[in-house]
């Protein structure tokens, strides 16, 4: 595995001319837009990580003329802060991103889903929108975009129940086959974009994909703007180099007496002080859409699991099986143990049942709760037994 | 085409034929809980998980349409344990005192647990501790959550076929549940008890609220005399739940069970479906008339048909604009009731105070429609319980009777004779039929220009009919309506009946006649028939309905020498002031939430 260091990159709060960039990128064809996304090699920003330049590949293909380009601005990821700072100071570059993917997928609109506690940013984000349509109008280029309000539900970031509710249906997730690329809001193609991956898109245009891939690695190209909390002296946004290990970060971020990073909020992973040597963050070791959270030793690993848990039993939408009752049986399970009044061999049993979980649930909240809870459970066991 | 293999043996399937679909048509047989025929796919339940190769979860099989390539295994240690897992955890939610539910040994959760989850379960039991709501506002149904295990079949069912909703989902994560408008009792919101979400739900969660035990009361009082009416549709179904395949006619044996059961009397409802037609019938001729004739303008077209009390409370909850435009006729089980207790009771001097009157129906909303206050005119209530296709099956069993080897037997009379007119009331556009045999021939002194009175275009499972017919050599007293077109059109399931009346609204129907009914194919369709129901099972019963009617000596309702009977001793003439006090009804407006 490749192992980059720790770098700080000022690439998505770098101030640029948003009308340049456009200007160049509507001077390119959709292919060539297209083309140099997929040599970039830039995957989805929310956490996934679907290479961002096949969507947009896969949206452009369809035939009808009817297309959406969505902004994935539902950040609900525990821990993850970092689009709500984009939006706050380079919201021009959200929305040209979506006008640069608009000209390469063929879409005319383009709907912003804001989550509902960032209502507040809604004045300033007008501003900056009329300024956007006058530019866009400017330049003759047939595209406009609105912005759409999430209520809170952590479910709506999941990119088949954020169609639902901007539909106003309840926020569910849909079966897939079909994907958003064919069958997507308003049953039209849509490329759904998170917030950084629109403007890291725009800032390949500027700079090129032969600039971009010098950073990062193989499988984490670029950079990445990562939100740091928990037990660090530097709370905050940063934007860093994709390819470090947990303990170059840790070096950089921690206390000294981390004990535990969880990557990926939530739904992502723990990683134990034993294997911060060994684990790059990326996507070849642990993905994150950006939530970093530092825990040191006074913190109680049952406590946290218990947290995620409790989190996850609340916001599953509970349509399907796995996810709804599964979340409530991990949680009364561990607290069963804790108690005592479960055997800590019971926790086998609630393994087993995450690894179901994880290949039997309709969507990506319940397939990645067993994330949290297996590598919490299985490198903390101790903590969650006694 | 499509090529695929499941379990390594090629199949060959059209496009958007889902995996499940493949499967079943290469005899594998692959579990499912909240897919149903009738429905849209949810693919929330999961137990139909298949594996597919290079996929990184498994997938839902009722979800997922076949792709070229796909190699699909329905059978895996993945699978099994992923299945095994769900089912557990589906049991771990639900209230499992399946020895005390009314849907034992007739649930779909009870036979995948018997199938996947014997034995000790892992998983510890949700149910206890929460406080858990049993809704028994309704007079037709129960709705218990602590059995209802989120496969939204009832949601879907309530918006897809009846464009209700009274039901949808509430909330989410562990608090998510099936509920009504702002929490209310099922009986406050604008649900038609059309019992349409019984039919599909899996479980207990949904069930019948049972008069059981309330009529073998009555059967075991010496002092109670207990008449018994059955209605069209359970003679084609009840077979269902007592051995048969669908579509076998049980007329006879039924008869003579409920004999046996010890009612002391075996009335039809086929009879007051007759008496049905010469009531409305003659108020649409009426209306007509004074439309046409008279240049009223008050009187109100096109008229609807009144027989289906879902429907009924469907209008009166979502069109109430239109309430003129009802029928005043009661429904056939209703004008029976209301002569039960005082014709009846007067030719067998009988107090009425004494008779007990009970009707088997294939419905749930006709528990709700005889406990409606206006259903009181013998000054008795007039129907005083009402049992669905399903709980006769249970007194049957209960009886101990051999259903398959008794004897066929003759109904009772004074209101027990029928026509085929009015069996075929149990299919959708049999009312249509019998009123425009009866209506055509009044006017005309004719029969129907249709062969062997078949009226074929009101047949049939399309969700809306239109029939023009026109009406030629009219008699003197009809002479107004020489050369007139009648339109009519039918409709079943509330979906359909909305875009009825949608058009109408629009002014966009000219219609002068509207057959409607509440539940998909009719009552032959309704929410007290045998579980489970999809469209082959009820198009199966439709034939039987219709093949009934071909048996008949009488077919045409004017022609049932009870109805001649009944008139000339009692109500005197179609619309009279005695039938208005007793077979007439009027109707409220109800808020649409």
């Amino acid at each position: 595995m490749e192992n980059k260091g720790l770098t700080k990159v000022d690439l998505i709060f770098e101030k640029i001319d948003s009308k340049e960039v456009m200007v160049k990128a509507f001077g390119m064809s959709s292919a060539e837009i297209i083309q140099s996304i997929l040599d970039s090699g830039l995957k989805g920003r929310g956490g996934a990580g679907f290479p961002t330049g096949l969507k947009w590949k896969y949206t452009a293909a369809e035939k009808n003329p009817d297309k959406y380009i969505v902004c994935n601005a539902d950040e609900g990821e525990p821990g993850t802060f970092k689009d709500r700072e984009i939006l706050d100071r380079v919201s021009n570059k959200v929305h040209g991103g979506m006008a640069i993917a608009g000209k390469a997928i063929g879409a005319k609109k383009g709907i912003v889903y804001l989550r509902g506690e960032y209502r507040y940013l809604l004045p300033k984000l007008m501003i900056e929108l009329d300024s956007f349509h006058k530019m866009i109008k400017e330049i003759g280029f047939d595209f406009s975009v609105e912005y759409r309000m999430g209520s809170g539900a952590y479910i709506c970031g999941e990119e088949s129940a954020l169609f639902e509710s901007i539909e106003g249906k309840r926020g569910e997730p849909r079966n897939k086959p079909p994907y958003p690329t064919s069958v997507g809001v308003f049953d039209k193609p849509t490329s759904i974009n998170n917030v950084e991956t629109l403007v890291t898109a725009m800032m390949i245009i500027q700079h090129g994909a032969k600039n971009f891939i010098q950073y990062g690695t193989k499988d984490s190209r670029g950079s990445k703007v990562f939100s740091i909390s928990g037990d660090t002296p530097t709370p905050g946004i940063f934007e860093l180099e994709l390819g470090m290990s947990v303990q170059q970060f840790v070096n950089e971020f921690g206390d000294g007496d981390t004990k535990a990073v969880q990557v990926g909020g939530a739904s992502g992973f723990c990683v134990p002080r034993k294997k911060f040597a060994e684990t790059i963050i990326g996507f070849e070791g642990v993905p994150t859409g950006g939530s970093m959270k530092l825990f040191n030793s006074s913190r109680s690993m049952y406590n946290v699991l218990h947290n995620y848990l409790d989190f996850f039993t609340e916001e599953s939408c509970g349509q399907c099986t796995p996810c709804r009752v599964g979340c409530q049986q991990l949680l009364k399970g561990v607290e069963k143990v804790k108690k005592g009044e479960a055997k800590s061999t019971y926790l086998n049993e609630l393994v087993k049942l995450a690894d179901s979980m994880k290949i039997a649930a309709k969507c990506g909240l319940g397939q990645s709760v067993g994330n949290a809870f297996k590598s919490i459970v299985g490198n903390f066991k101790e903590e969650i037994i006694y | 085409m499509i090529n695929l293999f499941i379990n390594e043996q090629k199949v060959s399937v059209t496009e958007g034929t889902t995996v499940l679909a493949a499967a079943k048509k290469l005899k594998i047989n692959i579990p499912t809980l909240c897919n149903h025929d009738d429905l849209c796919v949810a693919g929330n339940c999961r137990v139909c998980l298949v594996e597919q190769k290079g996929a990184r979860t498994l997938i839902a099989s009722c979800a997922t349409p076949a792709s070229d390539g796909m190699e699909i295994h329905t059978n895996t240690l993945k699978v099994r344990n992923a299945r095994k897992h769900i089912v557990e955890l589906l049991l771990s939610e639900h209230r499992s005192d399946c020895t005390k539910c009314y849907k034992n040994q007739n649930c779909e959760l009870q036979s995948l647990a018997n199938d996947y989850a014997f034995g000790d379960h892992v998983f510890l039991d949700l149910v206890e501790g929460r406080n858990y709501n049993i809704d028994r506002s309704s007079p037709s149904f129960i709705k218990d959550d602590s059995k209802c295990i989120r496969c939204q079949r009832c949601v879907r069912t309530c918006s897809e076929l009846q464009y209700i909703s009274a039901i949808a989902v509430a909330n989410k994560g562990a608090h998510q549940k099936i509920s009504s408008f702002h929490d209310r009792p099922m009986s406050q919101v604008v649900c038609t008890n059309c019992g349409q979400c019984v039919n599909r739900c899996p479980t207990g969660a949904l069930v019948e609220k049972t008069y059981i035990d309330q009529v073998w009361d009555a059967i075991y009082d010496p002092d109670k005399h207990v008449v018994v009416q059955t209605a069209p549709a359970v003679r084609v179904a009840l077979g269902e739940d007592l051995g048969y395949d669908p579509g076998e006619r049980v007329t006879g044996k039924m008869v003579n069970a409920l004999r046996q059961l010890g009612f002391n009397s075996v009335l039809d409802t086929d009879f007051s479906a007759d008496l049905t037609i010469m009531e409305e019938g003659t108020e649409l001729l009426v209306r007509l008339k004074k439309a046409m004739v008279d240049g009223n303008k008050d009187i109100s077209l096109p008229m609807f048909t009144s027989c289906s009390p879902g429907w009924i409370k469907f209008v009166e909850h979502k069109y109430p604009e239109f309430l003129p435009n009802l029928s005043t006729c009661k429904s056939p089980q209703q004008m029976f009731g209301a002569l039960a207790k005082t014709f009846y009771a007067r030719k067998r001097n009988i107090d009425p105070s004494k008779i007990v009157s009970v009707s088997i129906m294939p419905c749930t909303a006709k528990k709700f429609e005889a406990d409606r206050p206006e259903m009181r005119s013998s000054g008795f209530k007039d129907v005083d319980f009402v049992l669905t296709t399903r709980e006769l099956a249970v007194m049957i069993k209960q009886a101990g009777i051999d259903f398959r080897n008794i004897e066929e037997a003759n109904y009772d009379s004074i209101m027990g004779a029928s026509t085929g007119a009015a069996v075929i009331f149990g299919a959708t556009g049999g009312v249509m039929e019998a009123a425009l045999r009866t209506a055509y021939e009044i006017v005309t002194g004719r029969e129907v220009p249709f062969g062997n009175l078949n009226i074929t275009p009101v047949r049939g499972m399309d969700g809306v009919k239109e029939a023009t017919i026109k009406l030629e050599g009219c008699t003197d007293a009809w002479k107004f309506l020489e050369g007139a077109e009648l339109k009519v059109a039918i409709a079943h399931g509330l979906v359909n009946a909305n875009k009825i009346m949608k058009m109408i609204r629009e002014g966009k129907a000219p219609y002068h006649f509207v057959e409607i009914m509440a539940c998909p194919g009719g009552c032959i369709g309704g929410g007290g028939q045998p579980i489970p129901t999809n469209l082959e099972i009820r198009k199966k019963r439709m034939k039987a309905i219709y093949s009934e009617d071909e048996h008949k000596v009488l077919r045409k309702s004017h022609e049932n020498p009870d109805v001649i009977a009944i008139y000339k001793e009692f109500l005197d003439q179609p619309n009279s002031h005695k039938s208005h006090e007793l077979l007439h009804t009027h109707y409220v407006e109800r808020d649409n939430y």
